[in-house]
């Protein structure tokens, strides 16, 4: 399934009509151990670049924008209890959230992995 | 060794080889006690005080009275003064020494302003006294008001709100307020926050009901001009700015920025929190700001109380005034203060904020602050104030990379990042080996746009010795981290507890006492 990136560290895993969100392995790295992460409602609309989730470390607040705008249909509740799987596994175990895409064409401005590859190398 | 000790002789202070010490029985070392829970030191049948038990029974006898014990820790009256006088030997205060929390002006708090602060006059006022018992009370109020209306350039000061954060949220409701005075409340609903902006400035704006835009910053740690300017539109109600920003540098494009934001019928909100690198120089009033809070707790050195308390008066411009929040200290005719406290003389007031007046003993303190310095003086204060953050930033970036060194002279704070640190070694390691050397921690991780931020702001209450002695220990502290010193991994090792685990602290908390 094809994965794209945003400058902001955001994952999008596409399949079909449905995608999954997170943040970036780098992006985990950079904020330190996570302690809590604050989700949207399940039901909850979105537009792309909506700051829309709130994770905690114990260097920094930091929002979560949406890579892509649409309808949430799942967010990971082991987060609740676990918010330490960002870290461990920030793009698999720890995603954030599922959602149904308004508008697939979003897509096609966000970066692919050797171009994110490239964009944190730069940093 | 100075020109009084030019020997720098020191009377003996003992044996310190390291054999030398063993663990105490009581865990005490020396005059560094160590001090249990209160739970721990308390007993359920223990109490500080003799009740007769007879007195009073008869009426209780006919109240509804609790069967379980309360399970309170009872102590004797010494037993408490002991436990936190022992606990305020572990705390760091000001007193202290160098406080160098950047963004918090540390200054020293006076000790005159604390003798005007317990004269009977104000320290015993009721804020529910008839007005006229209260004209000196009253007239404190409204002299500060006029000093900080003059100091600012502005219309009118809101003096109610008791802290920074308090004083952003009368700001943007006073911004509401007239929006929905010119019928665009609904049209006008976003907030621009710079990324160089203070922390509760996007917080505040939330809160508010607004919703937050953020403006990048540029690579010399200001402003991104023109993608502010190009945000604006009619569904922008303001901006809040923070200048000098966090990043230690003064907004040089803050009158532009103001027009514009003008032109496009918003409002400039200014956070005041680093108000005390410019005091007595800029006027925020001259550069279009229309409201700012003025933390009194930090320019104006009332002591920071550890959550309160504390007072952030609110400048209005002439556009926000009649919307500040009662009760309000103006004068009449005569010069004389008098409150108003009934909306129906001022009907465009969007509320109170407040129950009352504001923070009297904020307000003694910071008038008897202004009044010892007087205008010259507060014009040197902001001097000093950037004179010493300059000093450290000179005297470190050699050893500490400076992020901004090349964006001109910082304001009253310098910035560092942790860049060329030893694999492993973090900001968070020297903030921990500044305990070791008997320092408060500077503001670390703060900005968020510097990896690995330290922001540290001296003030200008520091003498130039007290910075030197910080400058060496940051200095030995900044090779410690280049060289990857394992030790520093352990620091704190002479503080009354090793480092923390902060990470499970802030996933496992435990808030409340209970046996293990």
């Amino acid at each position: 399934m094809p994965r794209y990136f945003t400058r902001d560290h955001e994952w999008i895993e596409v399949d079909g009509p449905k995608a999954r969100v997170g943040i970036t392995d780098y992006a985990q790295s950079q904020l330190g151990d996570i302690t809590y992460v604050d989700l949207p409602a399940v039901g909850a609309t979105m537009a792309r670049g909506d700051s829309v989730a709130v994770i905690d470390s114990v260097k920094a607040a930091s929002d979560v924008y949406a890579p892509a705008g649409g309808t949430v249909t799942a967010v990971n509740a082991a987060l609740e209890e676990a918010p330490e799987l960002v870290n461990a596994s920030a793009e698999a175990d720890g995603w954030l959230w599922e959602l149904d895409l308004a508008d697939p064409v979003e897509l096609d401005e966000l970066l692919d992995a050797a171009a994110y590859t490239d964009f944190i190398a730069g940093l | 060794m100075n020109d009084l000790n030019p020997s720098g002789w020191r009377p003996s202070t003992g044996s310190s080889e390291p054999g030398a010490w063993r663990p105490t029985v009581t865990g005490h070392r020396a005059l560094e006690q160590d001090e249990p829970l209160l739970f721990e030191i308390g007993s359920l049948d223990g109490c500080g005080v003799d009740f007769d038990e007879d007195d009073g029974a008869e009426m209780l006898d006919a109240l509804p009275r609790r069967t379980t014990p309360v399970a309170l820790p009872g102590l004797s009256e010494p037993e408490a003064v002991r436990h936190y006088t022992r606990l305020s030997r572990q705390n760091y205060a000001i007193d202290l020494g160098l406080f160098p929390l950047g963004s918090c002006t540390m200054k020293h708090n006076p000790r005159l302003n604390e003798k005007v602060a317990r004269m009977p006059g104000f320290a015993s006022v009721h804020p529910l006294q008839p007005q006229q018992t209260v004209e000196g009370a009253l007239e404190v109020i409204a002299q500060l008001a006029d000093w900080l209306v003059a100091l600012t350039g502005m219309a009118s000061v809101a003096m109610t709100p008791k802290a920074g954060a308090h004083g952003e949220l009368c700001g943007l409701l006073a911004i509401r307020a007239a929006l929905e005075a010119r019928g665009e409340a609904d049209a006008r609903r976003v907030i621009l926050v710079p990324e160089s902006a203070h922390g509760t400035n996007p917080a505040t704006a939330a809160f508010a009901g607004f919703t937050v835009a953020p403006i990048p910053a540029n690579p010399d740690g200001r402003i991104d001009l023109a993608a502010l300017l190009e945000r604006l539109g009619d569904d922008v109600a303001g901006v809040m700015i923070t200048n000098p920003n966090t990043c230690g540098l003064f907004e040089r494009d803050m009158k532009t920025i103001a027009d514009a934001v003008h032109a496009a019928g918003g409002y400039v909100y200014c956070d005041g929190a680093n108000f005390n690198a410019v005091v007595g120089r800029v006027r925020p009033g001259d550069l279009g700001v229309d409201a700012m809070h003025i933390n009194l707790h930090k320019t104006f050195s009332t002591p920071h109380g550890g959550g309160g308390p504390g007072a952030g008066p609110v400048v209005l411009s002439q556009a926000l005034a009649p919307f500040a929040p009662l009760p309000m200290v103006v004068r009449d005719e005569a010069g004389k203060p008098r409150l108003i406290e009934d909306p129906a003389e001022r009907t465009d007031a969007f509320g109170r904020m407040c129950a009352f007046h504001g923070q009297m003993g904020m307000f003694t303190r910071a008038l008897a602050y202004i009044l010892t310095h007087g205008a010259d003086g507060l014009r040197q204060v902001s001097g000093d104030a950037v004179l010493n953050a300059n000093y450290l930033l000179a005297s470190l970036k050699d050893v500490l990379d400076a992020p901004f060194a090349e964006s001109g002279a910082c304001m009253h704070e310098a910035l560092f990042s942790d860049a060329g640190f030893a694999e492993g070694f973090s900001t968070l390691d020297l903030a921990k080996g500044l305990i070791d050397e008997g320092f408060h921690p500077m503001t670390v991780y703060f900005p968020l746009v510097v990896h690995g931020a330290m922001l540290v702001e001296p003030t200008e209450t520091e003498s130039k010795a007290a910075l030197d002695q910080f400058i060496a220990a940051m200095r030995d502290l900044a090779r410690r981290a280049k060289d990857g010193d394992p030790a520093l991994k352990a620091a704190p090792v002479h503080a009354p507890r090793r480092r923390l685990d902060e990470t499970l602290a802030a996933r496992k908390p435990r808030l409340v006492w209970k046996e293990a």
